[in-house]
């Protein structure tokens, strides 16, 4: 007898599950446009250079050494972490009242900012306060804040899928029937899976009622830089609300604009009222931390730190993040274009209306298991692939699969 | 005091105004006190991060070199699988259960790359509050870490303890160890320190770890094995995994915590290793896949950087003899400064018995110093130390043995 011996076998993980698919296929012209990461148009994974030249340094340097980090993470990249979302003219961050926590990719800091949530916000271990997520949202948002000890986790409306644009009608209807004080993650920009973005004006009316209905502000900002090739215009919204006096958390990622996926660098930044309930709010996110992984990884933290830090070294990030955001754009120009040379049925601005790694390209799941298993092009179940997947010596064969499905199958 | 922002709303100041103060941590408090002491003879003695014999940390050649060999490789970033790096869970379960387990040979482990000794806990403890159908409770010796309690509590499990360290002899409390397993309910989950027990450094003897195995069988209860210095203890990996080894070939099929913070000196690189031993691959593969949903949600996969060293350095022969060689360098480096604490003490006349700070094993040395002796300690010598009376001994050199013997002397004659 095992005390193992009820585990039911889980299903796996579906991104990994379609690499997985993907790597056994033997087709020659099999294309992977799921899991979100950069490729070249060679079709490779990118080191940035900046990355390589830092790396370099810190090998090099006999000064370093791989002792703990602070609980909360290396401190110059704590406060170059902030300064990266909330600009260097930061008003709140000159008062003092903007902190944070080093964390394990995006996905780390937004655990601790959901354990927190479920321990002292609106109350004490409320697991009532509802938690709002975007239909459709990155799967693992669910689940963040399900194992996190939330129990009512809700999505708002977002996607519309007749007119493949956001539904702000649905949206704001949500947000003024939602309970006071629920929490709402909200994207940053280039909205994971749809890469549709709510315009500045959206955003003004999200924040207006928002502020009204006393909601909680979570953003979830993977994308800085990436999306738009700017890193001021990607963190527009993030800026607008906290200068709003808004105070709330945001999840960052730096996996994607840094390329350090494997790294795991990830920061939540924490905006709070002021310095004093700033304090008490880290000293908590410390005990979450030290019964979690007890403290950050510390190769990660100190590449991004360096590279944000030293102004050459900044301007050369700047430039190597523009060279990906500027791919994908030519991406998705490219792809609309043939698309609409073939005289694929249906309308397809959304492809370069949308912003970021992700197109939702209106695919349904059927068209989709066609584009597998006959074309072997493989994309998520829901439609969505990853720009990034696509190169000068694939986009033809990617647009007559995608004319194919939408043609051949209802 | 809240800053006016001039903001419509007023009805609460903010969000977090009922958010208590957390306090500080012990360990962590320690080493800021210590940073403010102006006294050019303060020692560190609280946290347990290995340091050379002048005080400094080290950063092993074996590391240094597997570090020169990834650079030349020029590897990507991409994403590692939510288990890890699959080299590393290979020779970090090879390292713990010995390259001939029958349990490798079987296949019948899963092996996971972790954030290190604390991540490779958490991961347990939130797998067993999901999965395990036995009591909730937590058996811990008396004392233990620290930061198991609040790690086993966040994951949703209770906590109970074992009679372990017994004050009056400075050492293993084995009698009231038995007679307290003896009555734990059966399926309840008993965690064990491998070797170095933290905080005491007293350890259980072959014959005694034999008869606890024996016992545990008998009351059926699932081990937990926290292995956080194989090879650090004894300077031989295998004499360290010795009792790990052991209750697997007595059939116990137990959950295992590994960390390399220490052996490799990798501290902030996060690296570490969890284990469940199964009774088939098919229970394994079970197993593996619900690790995944567990771990997803909290850091979706693990950091490449230090599994990398440690996978080229288990991997590669010569860095693996080196490390070897380094571990064994570390490991007397220590038993040397507990000879010559003990030296020391009889030099300045002391006339009570310090044998145990040499019977102890590992970092630490529970000196059975009383919280007032601490106390003067700190504030007359400036060695700072935790209110336990613990001591790390990677903190004593050969510069300040003779310093510390003379304080402790002082406050305990």
């Amino acid at each position: 007898m095992s005390v193992f011996g009820d585990v039911p076998l889980a299903p796996p993980v579906a991104v990994f599950k379609l690499s997985a698919d993907f790597r056994e296929d033997g087709h020659p012209q099999k294309v992977n446009l799921g899991v979100g990461a950069y490729r070249t148009d060679d079709c490779q994974p990118w080191v940035l250079p900046v990355v390589k030249k830092v790396e370099r340094l810190i090998v090099e340097d006999a000064g370093l050494n791989h002792e703990y980090l602070p609980i909360l993470g290396l401190p110059e990249f704590r406060s170059a972490s902030s300064k990266v979302a909330l600009g260097d003219g930061s008003a709140a961050i000159k008062d003092g009242r903007v902190g944070g926590v080093q964390a394990l990719g995006g996905t780390g800091a937004l655990r601790i900012g959901a354990e927190f949530l479920r321990r002292w916000y609106n109350g004490v271990n409320n697991t009532a306060t509802p938690v709002y997520v975007s239909a459709p949202t990155w799967e693992n948002h669910n689940s963040v804040f399900a194992d996190a000890g939330f129990k009512d986790i809700r999505p708002y409306h977002y996607w519309d899928a007749a007119k493949r644009g956001l539904d702000l009608a649905g949206l704001l209807d949500d947000l003024e029937k939602a309970p006071e004080h629920s929490v709402f993650v909200l994207h940053a920009c280039a909205h994971n899976p749809t890469g549709t973005d709510p315009t500045r004006e959206e955003w003004k009316q999200i924040s207006e009622i928002m502020k009204r209905r006393s909601l909680f502000v979570f953003f979830d900002s993977a994308y800085q830089g990436f999306a738009s090739g700017d890193l001021d215009k990607d963190a527009w919204a993030i800026r607008y609300f906290v200068s709003e006096g808004f105070e709330l958390f945001i999840a960052q990622s730096f996996s994607k604009n840094f390329g350090l996926y494997n790294e795991r660098v990830g920061y939540l930044t924490v905006v709070a009222r002021d310095s004093e309930n700033l304090s008490r709010t880290l000293s908590q996110m410390e005990k979450i931390v030290r019964t979690t992984w007890s403290n950050p990884p510390s190769q990660g933290a100190r590449i991004v730190s360096k590279t944000l830090n030293c102004p050459e070294l900044f301007a050369e990030w700047k430039s190597n993040v523009k060279t990906m955001a500027d791919r994908v754009l030519l991406m998705r120009d490219q792809l609309k274009a043939k698309l609409q040379a073939l005289g694929t049925p249906g309308t397809w601005d959304h492809i370069t209306q949308q912003i970021g790694m992700f197109s939702f390209t209106g695919l349904n799941p059927k068209q989709v298991e066609y584009m597998i298993a006959e074309k072997h092009v493989y994309l998520m179940a829901s439609g969505r692939i990853n720009m990034c997947g696509l190169t000068t010596s694939n986009i033809d064969y990617i647009a007559q699969s995608i004319h194919d499905a939408v043609t051949k199958v209802q | 005091m809240v800053v006016s922002l001039n903001l419509p709303i007023d009805h609460v100041s903010s969000w977090w105004g009922g958010v208590q103060m957390g306090p500080p941590d012990p360990i962590l408090g320690v080493t800021e006190a210590f940073k403010r002491d102006t006294n050019p003879k303060k020692m560190n003695l609280g946290v347990g991060a290995y340091r050379d014999d002048h005080g400094k940390p080290f950063v092993l050649s074996c590391v240094r070199k597997a570090e020169e060999l990834i650079t030349a490789k020029h590897m990507d970033k991409e994403y590692l699988p939510i288990g890890g790096l699959g080299d590393f869970s290979k020779c970090c379960a090879q390292l713990a259960l010995g390259a001939d387990s029958e349990v490798l040979k079987s296949s019948r482990n899963i092996t996971v790359q972790t954030i290190s000794g604390t991540g490779s806990l958490r991961i347990g403890a939130n797998f067993l509050a999901r999965f395990h159908g036995g009591p909730r409770d937590v058996y811990l010796p008396k004392p233990s870490w620290g930061n198991h309690t609040p790690i086993f509590r966040d994951a949703g499990m209770q906590l109970k303890a074992y009679r372990y360290y017994d004050p009056s002899t400075c050492g293993f409390d084995f009698k009231g160890a038995l007679d307290d397993i003896s009555k734990i309910p059966e399926q309840s989950v008993i965690m064990l320190h491998a070797c170095a027990h933290n905080p005491t450094g007293v350890d259980p003897k072959p014959e005694q770890w034999k008869e606890i195995s024996d016992l545990v069988k008998k009351r059926n209860l699932l081990v937990f094995f926290d292995m956080a210095y194989q090879g650090f203890a004894s300077g031989d990996i295998d004499r360290d995994a010795w009792a790990v080894r052991y209750f697997i070939e007595q059939g116990h099929n137990i959950l295992l915590s590994q960390s390399f913070a220490k052996n490799m000196g990798l501290y902030g690189e996060r690296v570490g290793g969890f284990t469940v031993v199964c009774n088939d691959t098919e229970e394994a593969k079970r197993v593996e896949s619900q690790l995944k949903i567990l771990i997803r949600p909290i850091y979706s996969n693990p950091p490449m950087n230090g599994a990398r060293i440690a996978a080229t350095i288990l991997n590669t022969p010569d860095l693996r003899s080196l490390w070897l060689e380094e571990v064994h360098f570390m490991a007397n480096r220590i038993i040397k400064m507990r000879e010559q604490l003990v030296a020391g003490l009889k030099k300045e006349g002391s006339s009570h018995n310090w044998q145990h700070v040499i019977d102890q094993i590992g970092m630490f040395c529970f000196t059975g110093l009383k919280p007032e002796q601490v106390e003067r300690l700190t504030k007359e010598f400036s060695v700072y130390m935790t209110k336990d009376g613990r001591i790390s001994m990677a903190g004593v050199t050969s510069a300040n043995v003779g310093y510390l013997a003379h304080g402790i002397h002082a406050v305990t004659k």
